[in-house]
């Protein structure tokens, strides 16, 4: 367009879409009562709510039930290979700057032969969303045991108990100084949703573990904590700038005393800040339903703003190309100490 | 030119073979290539052969410890660094030790005596002082004390005697600049600008050197200078000095440019191809991402992912890397995207000799992954070659759309030679098309070369999904389908043989029909030529050939082959390319001659094979 013509009209917002527009024409293969279908009618939803056209959006997965994920959203999806999703999540958010990048795993993808790539991604802070599907188990290889499955947990490859101490991947995302961390629940809709907006509108790797029920391997692994009845009494949720209260009254609040996170009543409850400087507030706070009685956190522990990787590798491009001019195949090849053979 | 106003007379000779060999730290590597960048501008052809060991700085003094930098020049075209070395410089007994059996008969040797203690003979483990027990009888000995004279010519300076006793290597430079008649600009110049920060070692750095020329005239160390004229017979052009990593880095730029992509490389450092990696790094005007990944396969996978989004997606690494690569090579097989592979393969199994050159990845890169994962192989033969051999790996991963590996090694990686710098305008461009129409999209529907198009993700309307499971012809979609699976393998290995269609038939050098040809790939192409040559001045014409793609082999073999009673095949592994030939091509007589030494072939190994089967 030439400088003089101004445009008389701005774009327009980006209407919000049927979510139907964001369902592949594949049949789901789930089994029926998955935890993975309310996720991804959530993620769904959630993209029809924002109105991110689906041209732009990019699903990367690894290898599991829930890597199939993007196979059943109709945008464009690269279904990789086990582990690896990070690595390829990377180079296409880099590469491709455009392009809103999620990234769908599960704990044995994610956090077992993938772990060390999703540690990378964290830290680099690459702008993706991940998905991280926790049923502390692996569900597509048919029920063996997995780096977040509890210790004592009877599989086909733990007859007599899991030896292994768990992961936590709340804690190894802190680790990793990811600058988006939180927890989410399949069948809490509404908490969900809003935690996906938030990870969906944050710049940089947003890490979100989801409690996600396999009925077939290791059903009702999470209901002590997320069974409706007492999913208000058991979960205390991280709202940015609210204090941590909890409790089907409203009436019980959580306190972070130096290295302790205490049950108080909602009068004494911290407010919760998941942007300050130390993450020791979310780490404590990551621990706290080790302890019997405790409730288990979930919504937001951490979001700080950081550089991108993306961004920092185009930058670099781009300071190099006006510090140098943009490279010519003349000067890459006819160049330094030439001689002449007549 | 010559600074000196030497009395002695210049004899002029065809081609010099010079080893430089000292501790890791003694700089011998620089000093070599100081003496190949001043043989470059002169105009000899030349050609390299860095040689050192896997570590740092391994123990002072030791055997093990010795680093070597071969170089010959000439006034002749040359293919190789040469057999055996005319002149051995040795800093300290265990290079001599390790060294003096390549030395010609009657060659010189210089010997740094001021290294030549007892507790430095202790350090080489030997037992007796070969500068006194007539061991070195057969040769011209030069007995320098380069400690000494370094701490003479540097007098008064502020350096530490420690950084004093590091200008040895300069000065040992200027004494064989002296004997060869050569320009000490170059290197001066060099030393201002690689030590810009640090004048007082740039001005000692640049006085030994003086000192080490001067020396040859005032002390009188030898009997005659020698000259070797420019090369006049090497084809007319412009021509600069390549080193074999640095030829794959300007031909994968120049490979995505002649395409219309931008790279990406992702690569994890790995012993000899970290330099592509640093290269391709500092080429970031010419819009390359560069990424350091945390493993190699990390490194594949964002290649891979980059080329998913539309890069040319690029990944270097050696064998061991190679190995840890291949399950995501398998992926960018299924999903048929471009990439490129580049492995500059060194001594294995395991970590094996890391420094050193081999040719045994070819069925690792030809065959290395699981189930039916066919791919290009294209493999380079010369330093100079290698920067045709990545724009020709590119060409074929975009034209294809598939992974192609690239094969280098060890002694093409490090080795340098003159390259004729190609005409912008003879570089013929393979422009990627990005599929755009909306009208009867099928992710995996192919055009006449059988590619699938490439699709960028944004691009509205064509929202579609891959990934590794098996896919059905033309939709894409999964599908666990019996008949469409064996279609499918069956059609990816078909386009991976479709590549034969683009490329030529190599040409046969020397007699078109006879008793024996020597057929090469990679790295053994020199050694290979330089036999030829040899045997033909002994009135014995052999033909030569050599593959640059390994996988698919061309077409035309078979006819070429059966014109001649053995086919010889030389190469740095136990027979791979012999294995794959065999397969392809039943009814030839392949005669397999493996080395698996660590070093390249010598040209008197060759010409002894040959003359063996030859029955001479
Ligand atoms: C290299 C490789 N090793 C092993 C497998 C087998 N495999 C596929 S998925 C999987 C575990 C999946 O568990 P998780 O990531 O928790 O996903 P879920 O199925 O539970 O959603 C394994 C071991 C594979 N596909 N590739
Ligand atoms: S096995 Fe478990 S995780 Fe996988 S689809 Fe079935 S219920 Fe879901
Ligand atoms: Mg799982």
């Amino acid at each position: 367009m030439p400088d003089d013509i101004v445009p008389t009209t701005t774009a327009p917002k980006p209407a919000p879409l049927d979510k139907k527009a964001y369902k592949s024409d594949q049949e789901v293969r789930w089994c029926p009562g998955c935890g993975d279908y309310s996720i991804l009618n959530a993620v769904q939803q959630l993209l029809a709510t924002l109105g991110v056209p689906r041209h732009q959006l990019c699903f990367v997965s690894g290898i599991g039930c829930s890597s199939r994920f993007p196979y059943y959203m109709n945008t464009y999806g690269l279904h990789s290979i086990h582990g690896r999703a990070p690595a390829f999540a990377t180079s296409i958010k880099t590469a491709n700057p455009d392009l809103q990048v999620w990234l769908a795993t599960g704990d044995g993808d994610g956090l077992s032969i993938g772990g060390n790539h999703m540690l990378h991604m964290l830290r680099r802070n690459v702008d993706v969303k991940v998905l991280l599907f926790n049923n502390q188990i692996y569900g597509l290889t048919k029920g063996q045991y997995s780096p977040t499955s509890p210790p004592g947990l009877k599989t086909k490859t733990s007859p007599m108990g899991s030896v292994d101490r768990a992961v936590d991947p709340i804690r190894f995302a802190l680790g990793c100084g990811a600058t988006f961390i939180a927890r989410t629940i399949d069948t809490h809709q509404k908490h969900m949703l809003a935690v996906l907006e938030a990870a969906a509108k944050h710049k940089g790797t947003a890490f979100v573990e989801i409690f996600q029920n396999c009925v077939i391997f290791n059903d009702g692994c999470f209901d002590d904590v997320i069974e409706r009845s007492v999913r208000d009494d058991k979960t205390v949720d991280l709202v940015p700038g609210k204090p941590l209260v909890f409790g089907k009254q409203l009436d019980k609040g959580v306190k972070i005393d130096a290295a302790e996170a205490r049950v108080v009543t909602a009068a004494e409850a911290t407010p919760w800040d998941p942007s300050t400087r130390s993450a020791a507030g979310a780490f404590v706070l990551s621990e706290m339903a080790e302890q019997p009685g405790n409730p288990t956190p979930i919504g937001i522990f951490r979001s700080i703003s950081a550089p991108t990787f993306d961004e920092g590798m185009n930058k670099q491009v781009q300071t190099a190309i006006a510090k140098r001019g943009a490279g010519k195949l003349k000067d890459l090849l006819w160049t330094g100490d030439m001689w002449d053979v007549k | 030119m010559a600074q000196s106003t030497s009395e002695l007379p210049l004899q002029l000779i065809d081609s010099v073979v010079i080893r430089f060999a000292g501790d890791s730290g003694d700089g011998m590597q620089i000093t070599g290539s100081q003496f190949t960048h001043t043989a470059a501008l002169f105009g000899n052809d030349l050609a390299t052969f860095p040689d050192f060991p896997a570590e740092i700085r391994a123990p002072a003094g030791t055997q093990p410890g010795v680093s070597g930098f071969q170089i010959r020049f000439a006034a002749s075209d040359i293919h190789t660094p040469g057999d055996a070395p005319d002149v051995l410089v040795a800093m300290n007994p265990a290079a001599l030790a390790v060294n003096i059996k390549d030395l010609k008969p009657g060659g010189t040797v210089v010997v740094n005596t001021g290294q030549f203690g007892d507790a430095d003979l202790a350090k080489a483990k030997l037992t007796s002082n070969p500068l006194k027990d007539h061991s070195l009888d057969a040769y011209r000995v030069i007995e320098v004390d380069i400690n000494k004279r370094v701490i003479e010519a540097l007098q008064g300076s502020t350096l530490s005697p420690k950084e004093v006793q590091r200008c040895k290597n300069f000065y040992t430079l200027g004494l064989m600049y002296w004997l060869y008649n050569r320009d000490l600009e170059p290197t001066l110049k060099w030393l201002s600008e690689k030590f810009a920060k640090e004048p007082a070692m740039v001005e000692a750095n640049q006085k030994a050197l003086r000192a080490g020329y001067n020396a040859g005239d005032i002390h009188e160390l030898f009997q005659g200078r020698y000259e070797v004229p420019r090369c006049e017979v090497l084809p007319a052009g412009t021509y600069r000095n390549i080193m074999g990593n640095q030829a794959v880095s300007l031909g994968l730029i120049a490979g995505a440019e002649l395409a219309g992509l931008k790279i990406f490389i992702g690569s994890y450092p790995i012993t000899p191809a970290s330099p592509i990696l640093e290269t391709l790094a500092s080429y970031k005007h010419f819009g390359v991402l560069s990424m350091q990944a945390e493993d190699e396969i990390a490194a594949v996978c964002a290649a891979i992912g980059a080329s998913y989004a539309g890069h040319l997606g690029v990944t270097s690494t050696s064998g061991p890397g190679l190995a840890l690569k291949q399950e995501g090579i398998g992926l960018a097989i299924a999903i048929e995207l471009p990439l490129v592979i580049v492995d500059v393969q060194r001594g294995g199994p395991s970590t094996g000799l890391p420094t050193k050159t081999e040719q045994a990845d070819l069925l690792q890169a030809v065959f290395g992954r699981n189930s039916e994962a066919w791919l290009p192989v294209v493999a380079c033969a010369t330093p100079s070659d290698a920067f045709e051999c990545a724009v020709e790996a590119c060409r074929i991963a975009v034209q294809y759309m598939t992974p192609v590996i690239l094969l280098s090694d060890g002694y093409i990686a490090n080795g340098s030679e003159p390259w004729r710098l190609p005409k912008i305008e003879d570089l013929k461009p393979f422009p990627a098309s990005f599929r755009t129409e909306l009208e009867n999209f099928l992710p995996y529907d192919r055009n006449a070369d059988l590619a699938r198009p490439w699709v960028k993700p944004g691009t509205p309307g064509l929202e579609h999904r891959v990934g590794g499971l098996e896919k059905a012809h033309l939709t894409g979609h999964i599908s666990y389908d019996a008949e469409n699976h064996e279609f499918m393998v069956n059609m990816r290995a078909a386009k991976v043989m479709k590549v034969r269609d683009s490329i030529p038939t190599p040409q046969v050098h020397g007699p078109q029909k006879g008793k024996v040809l020597i057929l090469g790939w990679g790295s053994t192409y020199g050694s290979i030529w330089g036999a030829q040559e040899k045997l033909a001045e002994e009135g014995l014409e052999v033909a030569r050939m050599h593959l640059r793609h390994v996988w698919p082999l061309p077409h035309g073999l078979a006819e070429i082959f059966a014109r001649y009673e053995t086919v010889l095949v030389p190469e740095m592994n136990l027979g791979q390319l012999v294995r794959l030939l065999r397969s392809e091509l039943p009814g030839v007589n392949f005669q397999s001659y493996p080395k698996v030494q660590g070093q390249p072939f010598r040209v008197h190994e060759l010409t002894a094979k040959v003359k063996q089967l030859l029955g001479r």
